[in-house]
Parts: C-alpha cells; structure tokens; sequence
C-alpha cells in the first residue's frame, strides 16, 4: 500500500522526516517498506518561458533559446529540440543542475555557442505519458530534415520548392509563419506554391522557414506515417521533445511542486488483518494514533439536486443477501467526461494509479482515500433501470474491462440489469457498461460483499484486482455510505456532473457493535507490563475505540473486525506502549527436562561418523518426478512405486513423494560430476514417504543414504564406512550378503545388510546402466540404510574388558578353495572351528594364478591366538590351527596351499 | 725415557687435534695406546728402570695415558655431536610442502544453525521434536485459527493430496505446536525442526521446500516478556554478544499479540546500508503470544495457561551466517559449495 505524504497531510500533520516516520509508523505495527523522495534527484530545475528562437547558425537542426526564468536577464540554452515555440513554458535544467539517474547538468558550448543549461523532457524529469498525457508530441515530416536512404535516389528531390507535387494532391509547402496558440496547437501560415493555406495542427515541430508536405486537398499536414517514411529519413523529426508545460506556473517556479515531485510517498506492508489500513484514512488513523497528533476527518457533503427522482430511475435487487449484506448506490446525470484536474492526477500518481478520466479517476480517488472499491456504470447500459446483484448461471460469459472473456460458475457473484450481467461484483466492471467518452448518466456503486466469495471467484479467474484484493479481507460495511457521497462531492466539486437527491441503500445485514471488557490486569499479565489502566484507554481512544456508559467496557469500532476479545486489545495496547518497552525476562515456572531423545542422539552420531569418513552431508527435495523410478531401473510392477501424489505440483518433476532416497542421491552425484568435481563423497539423512499412514497421512521412516564415486572409491572403502557407522551404533552380528536382485545395483557387487534380525539395508555399485541413466561414466557406489533399522539393532553400551595380560600368538594360514566359496564363509568357518584360543581371524590376502589352477584362489589369514591366564606354547597353537585347517578342508574343500 | 713420554704426549695430542673421522681416531688410539701401541712399547721398558725412577716413571706414564685417552674421548664426543649435527641437516624437511590430506565430510550450513539453535533451546530445558510433514489440513490451519477462507490454504500456495484439500505437506511447522498440545502434558517447551513446502518457484530467494523450527512454551503465567527475554538470548548465543534485536507488532492466525522479531544490521550497525536494504534492521523470525482460539481448541483454558510460540526460517538464517547470497546453493549440493562449511 502506497501512501503519498501530502495525501496524508490533509487528515493528520506530522513533523518526521521519512526515516523518522517509517521507523515510529513500522513500530507501532505499520511496516514500511520503503520511502520514495519523488524529486530527490531533481535540484535547480526550474519553469522558463521562450523569449526567442533563433536557428543556430553553424547547425542544421538546432536553436539557440532565450529564456525568461524569473531573472533579470534571459538565460540562453541551445537545444536540438524541435517541439518548442516562443512562448512555451519548458522545465529549465540550469547550469549546475541534477536530474533522475544521477545526470548532472552543466553550461558549455554546443558548436560555438554558449548553453547555459538544457531543456527537459519528459523522461529527463523521470516522467512518462501516463503522468502528463499532454506531453506527448507528434512530428510533422519537414522536407527540410529530409534525408534519403539512398542519395542517388531521393523520393523527393533536396531543396524543392512550394508546390512541387510530391504524390496525389501532396505537395511540398513553405511556411511563412508559425502562430503559437497556447494550448498544445498551433496555427500555420504555408504556401504551396502561389496557393496560401492557414491550418491548425497539433503538429509541435513547425517553425517558420520550415518545408512541409501538405496534402492541399485535406489541408492535412503529413507526418511521417502519412509519408510511409522511415525515422532515419527524418532524423529529426521525433515524436519526443521538450515537456511543454501546460500547469499553473511562472517562469523561475521551482519545477519540483509543478510536476509534484515535491511529494514522499511511504510504501506500507499492510497484514491481512488489516484491510481498513489499506487507505488513506485508515493510514491516517494509525498516524495520528502513533505520533498522537489530531486526525481531521471530512464530512462528505453533496448538493444534489439533479434532475429526476433516483428511485423512479434505479431499482436495486440482491437475491443473495449473504453475498452482498450491502448495496449502496448513487447517480450522476449530465456528467462531461473530461480529464480530472492535476491535483487528483497528481495524487493518483503518487498512489501508483494512472488517470483515466474524470469519474472513473473519482471512483479510484475515493477508493485510495476510504478503502471502499467503488464502480461506475454507464446509466443507459443498465437495461429496465435495474440493478440486481446475484449469481451468475452456470457458463454465464461477461467481457470484462479488460477486454477478456470470462466464463463464469454458479459460485461467482454478478452485477447484472434485467437481462445480463454488466460486472463482476468486487472484482472489475464490464466492457458493455464502461464510462466511455459521450457517458451522460452514471451510477455509482458503493457495496459491501462476501469476502471469501469474491476471493475464490477472483482466484477461478486468475484476476485480483485491487477492489478483490481489499474485499476478501472483509470490509467495514459502514463506510460503504460516506464513500459513495464523497464520490457525489468530488463530482460536484470537479463540476462532472448533477448528482441525483437521495441514496439507494439495501442494508440486508445491520451490523452489532463489538462492546469489550477492558481487563488491565489481565493485559499486564499476559504482556508482562505494568501500564497503568488510563493509559490503556488512552491508547484505544485514539484508534477510535469508544467508552460506553457501563464502566469497564469499550467499543470497537466498526473498521476493526479483527478486534473480538482479551488479547487483542492486549495488542494495541502492546502496539502503542511500544514492543520494545516491554521488558526482556527469562523464563520462570516449572523446570521441564529438556534433553535429545537417543534416536536424535543416533542421528549425531550418524553424521560425525559419515564425516569423519569423508562424506559430506547434503539436502535434497523430499519430492521427484514419477519417472525416477524408471531411471533407478525399477520394474514396472516394483510395489515401492506407490508414492502420494501431489495433486497440484510445480511441475511433473516435483509431483510425488519419495519412496527411496536415491534417486535424489544420484541426481546430486550427477549434478557434481557434470560440475566436474573428481572425487565426490556424500550423504543424507531424511525422510521417505509411503502411502498407508494414520489419518491418510504417509508413513516417513528415515534413511540415510550414503554416495560415492572418484579415484579413491570403490565397494570395500565405501563398505568400510558402512561398518564405521554400525560399529559407532555398536552394532553387533552384522552379515553383508550377496544381493543379486536389485535392479539399481550391478548385480555382482551388491551385498544386503543384516543385523541379527534387522534387515538394515543395501550397499553396492550403481548399475552401470542406472548410471547411464544419469549420464554418468564413472563407477557410483551408493549405500541405503535404514534408520530404524539401525536403531533397533544397535548394540549395548560399551563395557570394559580387561587388557590381555599374556602374549598372543599370530599364524598365517593360506588355503586354495573354489572361487565360489566366499570370504565369509571361510571366516565364518575359521571361527566356529577355532577353540577358545582364537581371538582374531583377519583376512590379508586373495591371490589368483595359473599354478593354482582355473576357478580356484588362495586366501591367506592371519590368526590371533590367546589364553588369559598363561602363555601358550606352540604345540598349543599348533593343534588349535590343525583343528581350523580340518575344518576348512572338511566344509568348504578349501586346502592349505 | 722422560723425553720420550713427553713426546709421544706432545705428538699425540697434536694428532688427535688433527682428526676429523671416527676411524682415524680409533688408528690413533691402537698406534699409541693399543697392545702394540707407542705408549705400550715404551711402558714395557719400566724394567730397565732403577727402583726409585719406576714410581716417578709410572706416574709419569699414567699421567700421559690419563691425557690421551680424555684427548681420544673428547674427540670422539666431538666427532659423535659433528655426525648428528650432519644427519640432522641432511634430514631437513621442506615444511611449506603441504601436510597429507584427511578428507573429511562437511556438514550442511543448513544444518549448522539448526544444531546451534536446538542445543541453545535443549540447554533451557527443551524437548526437540520431529513430526510429519504430510500433515492434515485440520492441523496446519483450522486448529491454528486460519479458517477456511485463509489465503495461504490456497491451491495455488498450498500442494494437496486430495481433492477436499485435507491431506497437504505442512506449509509450517506450526502444526507441531498443536500435535505437542494434544500429545503431551503441561507445562510444555518444544522446539520442532523440520521441512516445510510452499508452492514457491525456485529463485535466489525461494524454494519450494526449506526448513523451519518451531518453539513453543506453554505454562502458568507465560509472558511476552518472557517470550523477548528467550528470543533474545537465541539472538545472542546465535549472533554473538551485545547482538541488538528489536520486536515490531505483525499478524500470524495463531498468536496475538504477534510480532516479528529484528536483527540490527551486522554490516552497518543500524545506519542502513545494501546487506539491510536500507533498513538497518533484518527480519529473523515470527512470533507471538499462543492465540487464545488456539488454546481452547486444544482443551486448554487461556485463563489458566498462556504461552508464546515462534518460527523461524533455517535456510535465511544459514545464508545470512554464512554470507550465501543465493537459496539455491543450499539445494544444489556441489560439493565445492559444501566444503567450504
């Protein structure tokens, strides 16, 4: 919500600069988000008048300009403008002068001549047309700017004379004088060759001794359009120029309060529950409230008068009085559309609203100033007289303002006449009722609708207006009445029109006022403050809450719906006595045990262990396109793929949820290998979401996934730090196994995961074709480990073991066994064969030759063996590898090389 | 023989002085001290000695292998101290050359904050809780006082599961204020962190998914000033000591009063400056008193219990510790970005 300072100030005087302002205003519950000084980079600029125009004698396109601004002498300034005349009054940047952009303005010489400044236009002042729809000039083609495109070839020749037929009845003419009518047009004196033509054109660039061409027959002068000529042709006849000021001032005025860029304006961040704030007034109130200075409010008062009874004229019907509680409604008759004066242009601007006309700029004028959307109709569009305010039918089509047709549902709500709907309540006006330039009747419309209703149709029809964005957030349904006649005052004061005596007003819902108890103690105990009980009364009294007789209690006013019980006059008590008075103090009452959860201390331990192996923790969306499933090689069929759907995405990519993590691990691995990033180690603890949950909700167990590729990569490093993290959860009895079946994984190097009877999880190269599928080369290697699991299978607390007293004894053993029996099994037999002497068995070579023979490897360990209560002898060790070696010979055929 | 001795003393001494290697020494000590040595030699000729010269001769004697042999020691000890001093020179290192490197993983900056605030609030006695993020309508808004009606339960704000917009991912963590009402016993002090999902276009300042935590207390005689004087000190322990914060009134469904709580500007101190927009301030979180509506919706009597809720956004507060100018670093995981945390 834009706030223009000067708008302001006809309700409520404040001595603040802007920052002083902003920072009480966002204090006290208004949060300003910006200030614009609207002139702050404008500075000695002033109004001049042209003396006298000369052609500047070494150019030939520019003039030298004698200006009258305000000073004993004329300043001179040569510009290469051609839309000025003597007489003009032009914005005079002087020697020493700043414009928008951070442009410094300075005298020098321009071939010669001195120039003691610029001339401005619209643009050098930051303005475009919409702030001065004036402004904008239209150039006549001058056969003396003419420049062929090729000189061989000109279409007409260089230097014709008055007369020379050019095509048709177009012909070349020699303007022998140029009158300056004042009022953006011009009176011409040209001879097209003995014939003598007197013309008036709003055509700017025409200057004595100028050549035209003139269409004799039409006496129309042409522009460059009329000529089918290019810009380049006629270099420098511009439709852009010097602003020439049509405004209320003299030469030597200050530029800035002419172009209202004398003005602040103060951008708010107003909450939902405030739509009273989005006005003027409403703004006002909080200013005065805040910096406790008197607030002027205006009585509308209307004359009336016009011809004809409004009732005989206009018949008001709201068939669904729940969506419309109110319809307010007054009308204008023998209205001139013309444009409003500069001050209301000026203030609309500031608002960031363009100027229309005169009564649709009223409507959007009191809109600013009283927060209540207003529309106008044009009478004779309103069919039988009649307003009725109802529901669309189902598939109704109305062509909006905006030039669109919208088809409309049985939950929106119209503005129709007797037989077609010529609005969209609360949210745009319709083509076939606009105000358009010969509107002679007009009735205003004032109204009060259902919030949600106006939201949600605003919301089907992708348009939120400024009117829906203010009526979703719920009205005050008294202000309707004062806004419509401050409509009918502007149109008296503006002489627009002759309002109509009287006002329809269908009030189908009489709102109660909120009367609330004021509780001081129960304020001061909820905001830990002591603000004495009069103050309290003062805060509220000056946001227009009123005493009643019963002592104790306060009325809300009617613009503060949000207001209903104890804590929100806690608030504005709050507000005014100053958040940031209330003291800071610690927590007392009952000490509560707080504390990490061992599930939330696992989930630590997780991501040190992941760290110190060298992983690095990432974050990926909890969402994925359905086609992941596809890329991570899962079957068709694969049950894991139903996933909740979001029914309205982003985008098809980010439409499910997750049942693994992985595809978001190997998008990230992706993604850092395209980076060309060598040697990448990742991972990620969170979440995957399956359908089945409580209430409809999805179940979303944790995983941690880990990810991996680079030089210094491959199965057994990353198995490595697999057993880290179970060994840092000491967990006990853990198997890797041969997994051959997962579709995501290289079906030789994968390995399931067990912990005794918890099923933990899956380890192993991506499949090379998933990794294509990636776009990826190298080899990926991905662990994908339940956090459940893990926690459910992690072992005791760590216990103290006595330190081995005696020595060991180490034995190396290498067997020859087939390929297919695995280290495991051999390790597993070791173990169950050793005694009670075997304390270690650690594998520490696989060799594979020809003199071993096809399909067979030699795995050498190496055994530790032990007594706690004595030294061993060799004989002991002896039979105890004797044992193992028997063992290995008798289960897996595996013999001692 | 008197000559001799000091000659041989004289000579000796003059060669040990010469030696610079450990095998010339040890020469010299068999030459003259050694079984066949020049001292042994002559030694051997005592006999032809009378009686009384053979004391003064053997002390003489003595006296000259006492000299040569703390001559041959000293030496030694030298040449021994020389050698190291050597071995330890050819040993130098270069120590500019780079020490071996431990690849170790980087955590998060996400989740850098997120660990710093949770053990500031388990510090005062707060429980950490975690919840589901496909969340029920009902639970992110109605029991929060955001009725039907309430812009962010828009579809166009919101992602749903179903067509009557009852199923949705969470759009706040607040939910959890009223699963922690409805699940524990008063009092109550929770944080809960978590993902949270708006329906955001990815931009610099955006996401569609990003993190929250959520604090609540409840309990007899709850405060907003208590509420400031905890907020405060989260301010501190996050940004430091003398960290100036400010509290500005705002709008949330669920609490009132509400506020939002301001950070003065690291960069400028307050003055305004690019970093704070001008502003001299930076928004850090949300918060307020527990909305009585949403009290009694829990089965809580506001006249008996009050209590303050707040949240914060994670991601905001890691790029502002961390200098991260743009959102979409954190969701892009380049490990050139990870470990520089």
């Amino acid at each position: 919500m834009k706030l223009s300072r000067k708008w302001l100030s006809e309700f409520v005087c404040v001595d603040a600069n802007d920052r002083e302002f902003a920072e009480a205003m966002t204090l006290s519950g208004s949060k300003v988000e910006g200030t614009e000084d609207l002139g702050a980079e404008i500075s000695n600029v002033v109004v001049g008048r042209i003396e006298k125009m000369e052609r500047h004698p070494d150019s030939d396109h520019m003039w030298v300009c004698q200006l009258d601004v305000g000073k004993d002498e004329p300043v001179q300034i040569v510009t290469g403008a051609w839309n000025i005349h003597e007489g003009d009054m032009v914005p005079v940047a002087l020697h020493k002068s700043t414009l928008p952009g951070g442009k410094k303005i300075e005298k020098g010489k321009l071939r010669g001549i001195l120039s003691n400044g610029m001339l401005c236009s619209l643009s050098e002042l930051g303005l475009d047309e919409r702030d001065f729809p004036y402004g904008v000039v239209t150039a006549a083609a001058l056969l003396n700017d003419y420049k062929p495109i090729d000189p061989e070839k000109p279409s007409v020749p260089l230097g014709v004379t008055p007369g020379y037929r050019i095509f048709g009845s177009v012909k070349a003419a020699f303007v022998t004088r140029v009158e300056n009518a004042g009022d953006g047009s011009f009176v011409v004196n040209c001879d097209s060759g003995g014939i003598y033509h007197t013309i008036t054109t709003t055509l700017a660039n025409i200057h004595e001794h100028d050549t035209l061409a003139l269409d004799t027959e039409k006496e129309h002068i042409c522009t460059l359009a009329d000529l089918h000529a290019e810009q380049r042709e006629f270099p420098h006849c511009i439709n852009d120029g010097i602003f020439v000021l049509h405004e209320d001032c003299q030469p030597g005025d200050d530029i800035k309060p002419v172009i209202n860029a004398d003005d602040h304006v103060v951008e708010f961040e107003i909450t939902p529950n405030r739509p009273d704030c989005l006005s003027v007034i409403g703004l006002a109130r909080e200013v005065s409230a805040t910096f406790d200075k008197p607030c002027r409010f205006h009585q509308p008062v209307v004359k009336g008068g016009g011809e004809g009874v409004l009732t005989e004229l206009l018949d008001v019907e709201t068939p669904d009085p729940e969506l419309c509680p109110r319809y307010t409604a007054r009308m204008v008759r023998n209205v001139k559309i013309a444009p409003s004066p500069k001050w209301m242009r000026e203030r609309l601007r500031s608002m960031g609203v363009r100027p229309i006309n005169n009564i649709v700029d009223i409507t959007n004028y009191v809109m600013l100033e009283y927060g209540q959307p207003m529309h106008a109709f044009d009478y004779r569009y309103v069919k039988g007289g009649k307003i009725v305010v109802r529901r669309a039918a189902e598939g109704e089509e109305l062509t909006t303002l905006d030039g669109n047709v919208r088809k409309l549902t049985g939950n929106m709500l119209v503005i129709a006449d007797e037989t077609r709907a010529v609005g969209l309540a609360g949210i745009m006006g319709g083509e076939n009722s606009e105000i358009v330039a010969d509107t002679a009747d007009v009735v205003f419309e004032s109204a009060n609708f259902d919030g949600t209703c106006i939201r949600k149709a605003a919301l089907a029809l992708g348009m939120r207006t400024e009117a829906s964005a203010k009526f979703e957030k719920g009205l005050d349904i008294l202000n309707t009445l004062p806004a419509v006649n401050r409509a009918c005052e502007l149109v008296e004061l503006l002489g627009a029109g002759e309002v109509l005596d009287g006002v329809i007003d269908v009030l189908n819902y009489v709102p109660q006022p909120t009367v609330l108890k004021v509780e001081p103690e129960k304020i001061n105990a909820l905001l830990g403050t002591n603000v004495a009980e009069n103050v309290m009364y003062t805060y509220l009294q000056r946001l227009g809450f009123e005493t009643t007789a019963e002592r104790g209690m306060i009325q809300v006013p009617s613009w503060r719906g949000d207001v209903k019980e104890m804590a929100d006059l806690a608030e504005e008590v709050a507000r005014f006595y100053g958040y940031n008075n209330i003291p800071s103090t610690l927590m007392r009452g009952q000490t509560t045990l707080g504390g990490y959860t061992p599930a939330q201390q696992a989930e630590r331990r997780l991501g040190e262990v992941c760290r110190t192996c060298g992983y690095s923790e990432i974050i990926t969306y909890s969402f994925i396109s359905p086609t992941a499933y596809d890329k991570i090689g899962w079957a068709p069929n694969e049950p894991m793929r139903r996933s909740m759907r979001i029914l309205n995405p982003l985008g098809e990519d980010t439409s499910i949820m997750r049942t693994t993590a992985l595809p978001s691990m190997l998008e990230v691995l992706a993604r850092n290998c395209n980076n060309r990033n060598r040697s990448v180690r990742l991972y990620e603890l969170g979440k995957v979401y399956l359908p089945g949950g409580k209430d409809g909700l999805a179940v979303e167990p944790k995983f941690l996934t880990l990810g991996a590729y680079g030089e210094d990569m491959d199965f057994f490093t990353m198995k490595g730090a697999v057993e880290a993290l179970l060994g840092a959860l000491r967990t006990e009895a853990v198997v890797f196994y041969p997994c051959t079946d997962d579709p995501s994984y290289h079906p030789g190097r994968c390995a399931g995961i067990r912990a005794g009877e918890q099923h933990i999880g899956v380890i192993g190269q991506i499949h090379p074709a998933v990794a294509a599928n990636y776009g990826v080369e190298e080899a990926i290697y991905c662990a994908e480990l339940s956090f459940e699991a893990m926690l459910a299978a992690q072992g005791p607390g760590a216990e103290y073991a006595p330190l081995p007293r005696f020595p060991a004894v180490n034995r190396d053993i290498a067997v020859v066994c087939n390929e297919e029996v695995t280290v495991g099994a051999l390790t597993e037999c070791i173990r169950r064969a050793g005694g009670k002497l075997l304390r270690d068995t650690a594998l520490f070579d696989i060799y594979r030759g020809k003199s071993l023979g096809e399909g067979k490897k030699s795995v050498a360990f190496n055994l530790t063996l032990r007594a706690d209560d004595r030294s061993i002898t060799a004989a002991e060790a002896d039979e105890e590898i004797k044992t193992v070696l028997e063992a290995l010979e008798r289960e897996l055929g595996a013999v001692l090389r | 023989m008197k000559e001799q001795l000091a000659k041989i003393r004289a000579e000796a001494l003059s060669a040990i002085e010469g030696i610079r290697d450990a095998a010339a020494l040890d020469e010299l000590r068999v030459r003259y001290l050694g079984k066949k040595g020049e001292l042994t030699a002559l030694l051997k000729q005592m006999g032809r000695l009378t009686p009384e010269e053979r004391p003064i001769m053997g002390q003489l004697a003595n006296d000259v292998r006492a000299a040569l042999e703390k001559a041959l020691e000293d030496c030694s000890a030298k040449l021994e101290a020389e050698a190291l001093k050597a071995k330890l020179q050819a040993e130098t290192l270069d120590v500019t050359v780079p020490g071996k490197a431990v690849k170790q993983g980087h955590k998060h900056p996400m989740y850098f904050a997120l660990d710093e605030i949770k053990d500031i609030f388990v510090g005062m006695g707060f429980t950490v809780l975690d919840g589901p993020e496909v969340e029920l309508a009902e639970l992110n808004f109605d029991r929060l006082n955001a009725e039907e009606g309430h812009p962010s339960r828009d579809w166009s704000d919101t992602f749903y599961f179903d067509k009557d917009s009852r199923v949705m991912l969470r759009s706040q963590t607040s939910p959890m204020q009223v699963r922690a009402m409805d699940t524990m016993s008063l009092p109550i002090r929770i944080i809960a962190p978590g993902r949270v999902y708006r329906k955001d276009e990815v931009d610099a300042t955006h996401s569609p998914m990003f993190h929250q935590v959520e604090g609540m207390v409840i309990d007899k005689n709850v405060t907003m000033a208590d509420l400031k004087g905890t907020l405060n000190l989260l301010a501190e322990q996050l940004f430091g000591r003398g960290t100036v914060t400010r509290f500005r009134p705002h709008h949330f469904p669920f609490t009132e009063p509400s506020c939002e709580m301001d950070v003065q500007c690291h960069k400028c101190g307050g003055a305004g400056c690019p970093t704070c927009k001008g502003e001299g301030w930076i928004e850090l979180l949300g918060a307020g008193m527990i909305h009585p509506n949403v009290l009694r919706m829990a089965g809580i009597d506001p006249e008996e219990w009050s209590g303050w809720a707040f949240g914060m956004g994670l991601e905001r507060t890691a790029m502002r510790r961390f200098k991260i100018a743009d959102l979409r670093l954190i969701f892009e995981n380049d490990i050139r970005f990870l470990e520089q945390f």
